[in-house]
């Protein structure tokens, strides 16, 4: 059966791969760092599953250790030049397109002709697994592909990869990290402390109430945050697991997925999303740096209301 | 009361990252925070962010993909996608917008959210053909409408990607609603989650696209009240 330990061990690969294309890197001068980080990455992939939890959790430290004393830089691999890139467009035209195309197709043709055929019974795929390991494949044949037509230089998708990740830089574990987040704080108990504050402030089984609750809580926190991703597991915590899900009974898969959406519609509206909001008014040399925000608030209200309409509607009258 | 301190790691996440802390230290003194008053020990609170964090590395798997698409950057994907914007030249600013409106949806669904942005594809492309776009159709612009036109742009850019990119199973945001929800108790699978990315993805096309063309159609009939 194909789990996603095999999953791990093929990303645990390319970040050892790149850990080591970043040792090498003269350019960087904190490849020490890039190098360091990497690796500790690679090391949870390959070997977390039989390490000690203690020994994860310092794994961790060590981790957000280097990324907050800054220790990561930004490489500058050697690519294509911007004229090649011209001809080389020109050249292959909107082909060009259909190898990223093979990873999505792989992953869904593939989940459904999974679940709707016979294939099921083999049980080839951890259950539930499926569409994030036929990812994984879809990952490789799109490689494979892309080299025999492209015939780039060996390490050239190594190095191209290095470029994007080193641009991302931490914040490529950060995702990972708030779901640890949410993790503890069910531990915790937070959820119940919440569930038992938010029972009395919202009159009993009014789920209209509980919906629009949620989804201002996600709206407002990303707002202040400037980030839904470290909004989603608090909210979670807070009202959408212990309220909505287990007291209400809605659907949790809708009540995430657009509780998520809820949170977009709050990253339109704060000059602390200064990457979508604040950094394209000052590249189009706006007077207003909230100018694009400014356009963004007529789509964003109306919006977060549909939302608050497709939990109510989805999560539960369709579902119960 | 002792019981309301668990709610401490909320505050410090809020806290930290409005203040601009590198948010990944913010994330863990939350945890350990957040499980100290939870009646953990400090072993035991490393031990539950190391567990965490280890049964969530699913989340980080998504960057295989990069590889792929960094080697087709290498052959001009992003002017590739700068070609398919710039061939419905010749439209109005509504149309031209719309459609990169849904381009830019479209495009992030499958999975390549980077062929559009702010400094590959707004600053150079979609903004300056917005602008002459509108010139064509409502003449001179007065200076606050020109801004208008461009912030309109990056706007367009951004609700295409927040509300297009879910429908890819394999991207962060849905991976860590799954995780937040596996480790409560609740197991989805991805795709059971970006379908529902399908709904708001639709009403945004229209909520926006419809918000341009009256832009569009405003311009026009404003243009006469403006001095010559």
């Amino acid at each position: 059966m194909i789990t996603y330990e095999w999953l791990y061990i093929l990303a645990g690969s390319f970040f050892a791969l790149w850990a080591v294309l970043s040792l090498l890197d003269r350019s960087n001068g904190k490849r020490l760092g890039n190098a360091a980080f990497w690796g500790l990455l690679a090391a949870s992939f390959l070997l977390g599953s039989h390490l000690s939890d203690f020994a994860n959790g310092l794994l961790v430290l060590a981790m957000v250790g280097i990324a907050g004393v800054g220790g990561l830089g930004r490489s500058d691999p050697e690519t294509t030049t911007v004229a090649q890139r011209v001809d080389f467009s020109k050249l292959i035209g909107n082909r060009l397109f259909l190898p990223a195309l093979i990873v999505p197709v792989t992953a869904v043709a593939g989940t459904l002709l999974y679940n709707y055929t016979p294939l099921f019974e083999t049980g080839l795929f951890e259950e539930r697994r499926e569409t994030l390991i036929l990812f994984g494949i879809g990952v490789v044949f799109a490689l494979v592909a892309a080299m025999i037509w492209l015939k780039p230089p060996l390490l050239a998708p190594a190095e191209e990869g290095r470029r994007l990740l080193d641009s991302i830089g931490w914040a490529a574990i950060l995702p990972q990290m708030l779901a640890a987040l949410g993790a503890v704080f069910a531990l915790a108990g937070v959820g119940d402390v919440i569930g038992g504050v938010a029972g009395t402030l919202i009159p009993e089984n009014n789920i209209l109430i509980g919906v629009i609750v949620f989804c201002l809580g996600m709206a407002i926190f990303t707002m202040i945050m400037g980030n839904a991703f470290a909004a989603f597991p608090v909210m979670a915590a807070a009202i959408g697991i212990p309220l909505l899900v287990e007291d209400y009974g809605g659907d949790p898969a809708v009540i995430g997925a657009v509780g998520m959406l809820a949170g977009f519609c709050g990253t339109l509206m704060t000059p602390m999303a200064a990457n979508f909001n604040i950094v394209p008014a000052a590249l189009l040399e706006l007077k207003d740096q909230n100018g694009v925000i400014r356009q963004q608030i007529g789509t964003a209200i109306p919006l977060w209301f549909c939302n608050v309409a497709i939990i109510y509607i989805g999560a539960f009258l369709l579902w119960s | 009361m002792t019981d309301y301190l668990v709610l401490a790691g909320i505050l410090i996440v809020v806290v930290g990252f409005a203040l601009r802390f590198n948010p990944l230290l913010v994330v863990v003194v939350a945890a350990i925070v957040t499980g100290l008053f939870g009646g953990l020990d400090f072993v035991a609170v490393i031990e539950a962010l190391g567990k965490a964090f280890n049964d969530n590395r699913y989340i980080s798997v998504t960057w295989i993909i990069l590889p792929v698409i960094g080697l087709l950057e290498r052959y001009g994907l992003q002017h590739r996608a700068r070609a398919v914007i710039e061939s419905v030249r010749g439209a109005t600013m509504g149309k031209l917008l719309v459609i990169y409106l849904l381009f830019r949806q479209v495009t992030a669904a499958i999975g390549m959210k980077d062929v559009g942005g702010h400094p590959q594809a707004v600053r150079p492309l979609v903004a300056p053909m917005a602008e002459a776009a509108a010139e064509k159709s409502h003449g001179d612009l007065p200076e606050d409408e020109r801004e208008k036109v461009k912030a309109m742009s990056a706007a367009t850019d951004n609700v295409g990607l927040f509300f297009g990119e879910d429908i890819f199973f394999a991207i962060a945001s849905i991976l860590l609603i799954q995780g937040v929800f596996e480790s409560a108790g609740y197991p989805l699978t991805p795709l059971q989650l970006s379908v529902w990315a399908i709904p708001t993805a639709i009403c945004a096309f229209f909520i926006h696209g419809s918000r341009i063309l009256a832009f569009d159609r405003r311009l026009g009939l404003e243009k006469r009240r403006w001095p010559r």
